[in-house]
């Protein structure tokens, strides 16, 4: 009984404020690393031998490298360079890269699934190369590229709790703090946990709302 | 044309079968005796298949029973795969373990359902190919084979079960023309062996020269059947001409001497 | 250099801890498959029942934060069964059970992938059911979720790190202490995420030579007309 006292007067209050957190480092991750997968994969296509290189660099690095270490770089390391960013700052920047990289993999696929006669039908049509990218290959890549692009962005909600680690204090972080507070950690981490497993069963929701609307014969 | 005696090895009885609210199999029944084929014919949708996976019990009938050899076929766990072991079965699609070579595909129900040792089922697995002409191929895996000798194949590891009766669902309906010939020549030798046979075909050449019987079945149920001079040149339902001058529009063989 | 010097100080301590991340990420594979395998089963051919419970523990299991879940079992769970596990072994089960969610959902997508036929075709011959998913359906869907299983390598690899919130002492705990010693955050992070795609990479490339050895022409390919 004073379990759920304690949900209630202590518990949610603290979760809280930490939710808006989260769902402000996911918001804002969430738009600039799906920019960012874009870039890269047209870059990884379209662009001159240096520029594929680079962003095959760019994948093979971010990829490899763990979500949480690439935090630390980025919070720890790059002072020492003269760079310094905010515990939200810093897990934002490494939530675009490490994501950007992930769903740049997914948009190259679909991109090279798109049958090469569009192109050159686009093309014969008058439309430049880059017209062609962005109106003919892109629009049906993305829906292609939908269903894995949209996992990731769903691992992304799950991922901003290592924003805790760099002291930004999310959902996760509150939780943390109220259960070594109050020594409940079993009811803290359960309600934090139905909260995630909300977040994801409604992102889900949505994703599979978006893959029927955008969807079209064959 | 084929040695019989007058045993029944097989006994269909009146089976029904719907799937929700639609019923394929209105009661059928029919019997095969040691040593016959009979051939049933019949179009799409008319319940062929199903009634041959329900004597096996691959599908479950809703009524009738089965019998082999006078005891009846149940569908119990512990008897099924005892009863299975000597039906045979032949599928349209073949149905071969992909993972594995064809001589493996023979031998494999010979070591984990028969428990045989592993010399005696190598040496019955290769007896069986070569009792259809694919010995040379024992090596090759389904993916590498013609669907002609794939299907071969499935009916060897079928034989080598040594069963008392075959059933073949469609056995050359999805193989490419010039491929049917090489299976049906393993079925005509089968029969005049003296293998007991119920086989679902639209092969009217075949039938007409290998079957000691033929049933036309239609909408769940036979509606006539009779040895192959009287159901091709002599049909008495109406039905049965027509569907009958449909086919050999399309197949041009009931005149030909299979 | 200052940060030359700081990594090759640090280089023994932090190359010892391959062994502990590999470790980790090994029994956490061999976790998952074995709870996996026998799950991707009972769904796709159990009761009503066992499907639900599965269903369960694979939503809970893969919905959760890896952290989240670490903290639920480093400090909740574990603590309330009395069982006094090490970090170790506590990184190991959390992250074994998450593959194991992860590792159903690919192995019934495979076994679901089979063509109907080739079960029948096992029961056809006398096959108990037991006898065809063993013999028929297992090795066909085991090969044929190579591809989606072998992802999991690399991900285990990087979720790796994140027990050094319950303090494993991997890669990622041990270039942090090295950097709590001589401060020089940059040269020795950038050491320890080389080390991680070297790993990876080398993982990879037995994976691939294992995908090599159990290819088979044509399996999967379906017959159906």
């Amino acid at each position: 009984m004073d379990s759920l006292l304690f949900i209630r007067n202590e518990l949610l209050p603290e979760l809280g404020k930490g939710w808006i957190v989260t769902l402000k480092l996911v918001f804002l991750s969430i738009p600039f690393g799906l920019l960012t997968g874009i870039l890269i994969a047209i870059g990884r296509v379209y662009g001159n031998r240096l520029i594929s290189s680079l962003c095959r660099l760019y994948v093979i690095f971010f990829k490899g490298c763990p979500l949480l270490l690439l935090l630390f770089i980025i919070y720890f390391g790059l002072p020492s360079l003269g760079i310094t960013f905010s515990p939200f700052g810093a897990s934002v920047l490494g939530f675009v890269i490490c994501n950007g990289a992930y769903t740049s993999e997914y948009i190259r696929g679909a991109i090279q699934s798109v049958k090469t006669g569009q192109m050159i039908a686009a093309q014969a049509l008058g439309m430049t190369k880059w017209q062609a990218v962005f109106y003919i290959i892109l629009p049906q890549a993305f829906r292609r590229a939908l269903p894995g692009v949209g996992n990731e962005m769903i691992y992304l909600i799950k991922y901003s709790s290592l924003a805790y680690m760099l002291t930004c204090i999310e959902l996760t972080g509150a939780g943390k703090i109220v259960a070594a507070r109050s020594f409940r950690f079993m009811e803290t981490f359960t309600v934090v946990g139905i909260i995630y497993l909300f977040m994801v069963s409604i992102a889900t929701k949505i994703l599979q709302w978006a893959e029927k609307r955008l969807s079209y014969p064959g | 044309m084929n040695t019989t005696d007058n045993t029944p090895i097989l006994v269909v009885e009146n089976i029904y079968k719907s799937y929700g609210k639609v019923e394929i199999l209105k009661g059928a029944s029919f019997t095969v005796n040691k040593g016959e084929t009979k051939v049933i014919i019949g179009p799409s949708g008319a319940g062929k298949s199903t009634l041959l996976k329900c004597i096996n019990q691959l599908v479950i009938p809703d009524r009738g029973r089965i019998f082999l050899n006078g005891e009846e076929v149940l569908h119990s766990h512990s008897q099924i795969n005892r009863f299975r072991q000597k039906i045979g079965m032949v599928f349209q699609n073949f149905y071969l373990f992909d993972h594995i070579t064809a001589l493996e595909n023979v031998e494999i129900a010979l070591l984990k359902v028969k428990k045989m040792k592993r010399s005696e089922a190598r040496k019955k697995a290769l007896e069986e190919l070569a009792r259809v002409g694919m010995e040379d191929k024992a090596h090759l895996y389904p993916a590498e084979l013609s669907g002609g000798q794939a299907q071969r194949v499935s009916i060897a590891r079928a034989l080598a079960m040594d069963p008392e009766v075959m059933l073949f669902d469609e056995p050359t309906s999805a193989l490419d023309p010039e491929l049917t010939g090489e299976v049906l020549e393993v079925m005509r030798n089968l029969a005049k062996e003296g293998m007991t046979m119920v086989v679902v075909t639209h092969e009217m050449g075949f039938a007409s020269s290998v079957a000691d019987e033929v049933l036309f079945m239609e909408e769940g149920n036979f509606l006539e059947s009779g040895p192959p001079s009287q159901i091709f040149f002599h049909p008495r339902e109406e039905r049965t001409k027509k569907f009958l001058s449909r086919i050999s529009e399309l197949y041009g063989e009931l005149n030909k001497n299979g | 250099m200052e940060g030359l010097s700081a990594v090759l100080e640090s280089l023994p301590y932090i190359l010892s801890g391959i062994s502990v991340t590999l470790g980790l990420v090994a029994l956490s594979l061999a976790l998952g498959f074995a709870l996996g395998v026998p799950m991707a089963v009972a769904t796709v051919y159990g009761n009503r029942i066992i499907v639900k419970i599965i269903r369960v523990f694979v939503f809970i299991l893969r919905g959760l934060p890896n952290l989240v879940l670490l903290f639920l079992f480093y400090f909740g769970i574990f603590p309330l069964l009395g069982w006094n596990l090490s970090p170790f072994a506590i990184g190991t089960i959390t992250l074994g059970l998450r593959s194991a969610a992860y590792q159903t959902e690919i192995f019934r997508g495979a076994i679901l992938s089979l063509e109907e036929g080739q079960m029948l075709a096992a029961l056809s011959v006398g096959m108990t059911k037991n006898q065809a998913i063993w013999n028929i359906i297992l090795p066909q869907a085991l090969r044929l979720a190579l591809p989606g299983w072998s992802n999991e390598y690399p991900i285990l690899l990087t979720d790796s790190s994140v027990t050094y919130a319950i303090g494993v002492a991997e890669i990622l705990t041990r270039g942090s202490q090295m950097v709590t010693r001589t401060y020089q955050p940059m040269p020795i992070y950038l050491t320890c995420a080389i080390i991680f795609i070297l790993l990876n990479w080398g993982g990879m490339q037995i994976i691939q030579w294992g995908e090599k050895k159990a290819y088979i022409p044509g399996l999967g390919r379906k017959t159906e007309t």
